[in-house]
């Protein structure tokens, strides 16, 4: 297929490999931010293709991993109501609220739809004048404009029976988390493609300034993500710490303005909590005081409900890199995609999901005999 | 009368209810077929696991295989329920190397369905019954209530008679078995997928439902040596592969350059997000063949129309056991694992 097989080169892929080899003189670690990004290096084996010196660890970059139990619960809890219709992507249904997931609220009879766009749910809103339509707006920066879109869309048409439970966060207020804590090991970072893509990377130039980190703006393939550490590397050799631009095909620097625009005029910043993570200041969106009436958490009272993540569940550590989805405990065990204890295994964007999927093997013997992991 | 003392042995307090990815080919489905129907009315011909039961009956093998249909929407680029109906239960009998003979269809109908839409599906059954020269022999109608059902559901049960003497099952696969492929794969997922969702393409993707039995018959007229057959159908080539894998106690590593993928369908599975190898087929067959017959397979397979892309995809080994790998486009290893429920669209 044009432009994505030549992205999978196998001979391009060796010859970056072979630059690393000569480029790494020291021990390197690199946090890849976007869960997608994951999928590719754990998918293709990428890391396989890395000099030992270089240690690739995963970020809190999968939205579905990192909204907070109560925001699921809240979710079950307004598709439980029988005027309600609620609209989420595919991959948030099978995510562990604190006693169930989205999918076992459907079989029990709630109306639960899986959409391609928010879109979809204001058409929905229009044909079901008698429903209360709800659409589960999570994501990053990337995923906002379409679902701020929803909103100007729901307003514009005077939808009185359409809202959002917005779970929306945002990738630089992580990433200066993650610098913040005491225990980080990260230096350097490849920068999410598509949340720059919208938002640009200005404000990335700032927290690589501040935290002396290099910061490189990385895409999707697998010779996206090589090029983008060999770039990193590069300058952490050189003793650089800047941002620079590996997926200049999509990302300029001042990003889609207009979608921006689009953003602010229906989101403001708030707190917010992530899954895993705690509480990150200013680090979410939430929508605009003209736009409140279509907050489901209003509409459906349910702003205060406070929930559990599994006690076993070490996703706090694997967001922020500081552990491997299979050095946890429960790992493949008592945690699978089939029976969650959370979030990261079940998305498609999760770490744990893509170590499951890609490196899980039946036995340690045939680990061994393969001598992958 | 006994007590009836057999408990439930699904673990309750993880699905209490049936979700539907308990019906998603993937590993929901392979637990409730293994705890559940398994124990309860497990022997030796259902404990073989192959996509229908053979036994011997006064001197002939026979094949008999059972599938319900419930897809949505009936009608999709390149079939219906009624095509599905027939072609799914002739390619079971198909991938037990029988000749398909005889077929009962039984039809749940919502109150309310449109006759003229029941007719147009009743006539796509029968072309493709005499498309795959079987015959619909006895059947069963029920009506249920209004919104009790999806418009039609079809249930097809099957008979075919086995008339070679090779055992084609997972545990006739060998170590040095080369397998082969008989065309593209993903595409009626896609294509369900794209009238589902309302998703438009540049161009229509159409789905590859299509009855197998003639190509096979082919193969085993000429005396290859096929160890095990399998179709794909809900959770791709690699479900199917793992299955053969944990089945036959072997290895299989697959090349992922050479499994064949349309642009279409592959460009629909990088915007949803979907990996083309657990994507929906029902016109697609992994055959397992001795290594010296391959050529002669693949000749074969090419000049019939459901296998003009025929390709060879992979082989066994025997360790690690139940284990499938493949090898990436970058040339690294990776673990291919059956579906896990049903496979989602990503959120971006």
């Amino acid at each position: 297929m044009k432009f994505l097989n030549e992205y999978r080169d196998a001979e391009v892929a060796a010859a970056y490999a072979r630059a690393l080899e000569r480029l790494t003189t020291r021990p390197w670690t690199i946090m890849e931010v976007c869960g997608g990004q994951t999928h590719t290096i754990v998918k293709f084996g990428v890391d396989a293709l890395l000099p030992r010196e270089i240690t690739l660890v995963h970020g809190p970059g999968c939205p579905v991993c990192v909204t907070p139990v109560e925001l699921l619960d809240k979710a079950m809890e307004i598709a439980s109501r029988p005027e309600v219709i609620l609209c989420s992507f595919g991959d948030m249904l099978r995510v562990p609220g604190t006693a169930r997931d989205l999918f076992s609220v459907k079989a029990a009879g709630a109306d639960v739809r899986v959409v391609y766009s928010p879109m979809e749910a204001v058409g929905l809103a229009r044909e079901n004048p008698a429903r209360e339509v709800v659409f589960f707006a999570v994501g990053f920066e990337t995923t906002a404009p379409a679902n701020a879109m929803a909103a100007v869309q729901g307003h514009c048409l005077g939808l009185r029976n359409f809202s959002l439970l917005v779970a929306h966060v945002l990738v630089p207020p992580a990433i200066e988390a993650i610098l913040s804590s005491a225990s980080n090991r990260v230096q350097g970072f490849l920068a999410p493609g598509h949340v720059c893509t919208v938002m640009g990377f200005s404000e990335y130039e700032r927290i690589a300034q501040q935290h002396r980190v290099p910061i490189v703006v990385t895409g999707f393939e697998p010779l996206d993500i090589l090029q983008g550490i060999h770039m990193c590397i590069k300058q952490l050799e050189e003793g650089r710490a800047e941002v620079e631009n590996q997926y200049s095909r999509s990302v300029r620097r001042e990003g889609n303005t207009a979608a921006q625009a689009l953003v602010c005029d229906v989101f403001r910043v708030c707190h917010r909590r992530w899954r895993g993570l705690g509480e990150i200041p200013q680090s979410g969106l939430t929508l605009q005081e003209k736009y409140s009436s279509f907050d489901a958490e209003k509409r459906f009272g349910v702003a205060g409900a406070a929930g559990a993540e599994s006690s076993e569940c070490q996703s706090s550590l694997i967001l922020r890199g500081a552990l491997r989805p299979d050095q946890c405990s429960v790992f493949g065990t008592r945690c699978t995609p089939e029976h969650p204890l959370g979030a990261p295994m079940v998305s498609s964007e999760g770490a744990c999901a893509a170590y499951y999927r890609y490196r899980q093997f039946p036995t340690v013997e045939s680990a061994a005999a393969l001598r992958i992991s | 009368m006994e007590e009836f003392t057999l408990s439930c042995p699904l673990p309750m307090d993880q699905y209490p209810r049936i979700v539907l990815a308990h019906g998603g080919g993937g590993t929901l489905m392979h637990q409730l077929i293994s705890r559940m129907f398994r124990p309860a009315f497990g022997n030796p011909l259902l404990d073989a696991g192959h996509d229908g039961a053979v036994f011997p009956l006064t001197g002939q093998r026979l094949a008999f295989t059972t599938d319900s249909y419930v897809v949505r929407p009936l009608f999709f680029p390149g079939g219906d329920i009624g095509t599905l109906a027939v072609n799914g239960t002739v390619n079971d009998l198909a991938m037990c190397g029988a000749r398909p003979l005889y077929l009962s269809a039984g039809f749940i109908l919502e109150e309310g369905l449109p006759m003229d839409l029941l007719w147009r599906i009743v006539k796509s059954m029968s072309r493709a019954a005499q498309a795959a020269r079987v015959q619909v022999v006895t059947g069963d109608t029920k009506v249920v209530d209004k919104g009790k059902g999806d418009g039609v559901f079809i249930t097809t049960t099957g008979v075919g008679v086995i008339t070679h003497s090779l055992v084609i099952a997972p545990s006739s696969v060998r170590p040095g078995d080369l397998i082969l492929l008989n065309g593209d794969i993903g595409r009626h997922g896609i294509a369900v997928m794209s009238v589902r969702e309302g998703l438009a393409f540049e161009s229509a993707i159409e789905s590859d439902c299509a009855p197998l039995a003639d190509l096979v018959a082919n193969l085993l007229d000429a005396g290859i040596e096929i160890h095990c057959l399998r179709d794909l159908t809900r959770g791709g080539l690699a479900s199917a592969l793992v299955e053969i894998a944990r089945e036959g106690r072997v290895a299989v590593t697959i090349e992922e350059r050479a499994i064949p993928v349309c642009e279409e369908v592959q460009g629909a599975c990088e915007i949803l997000g979907l990996d083309p190898l657990y994507v929906a087929n029902e016109g697609r067959f992994v055959a397992f063949v001795r290594p010296g017959a391959v050529e002669q397979a693949l000749t074969i397979m090419r000049v019939h129309p459901l296998g003009v892309d025929a390709c060879l995809i992979g082989r066994v080994a025997s360790e690690p056991s139940g284990l499938v790998t493949t090898r990436s486009r970058i040339g690294t290893s990776r673990v291919v694992q059956m579906l896990s429920g049903e496979q989602l669209p990503r959120i971006c």
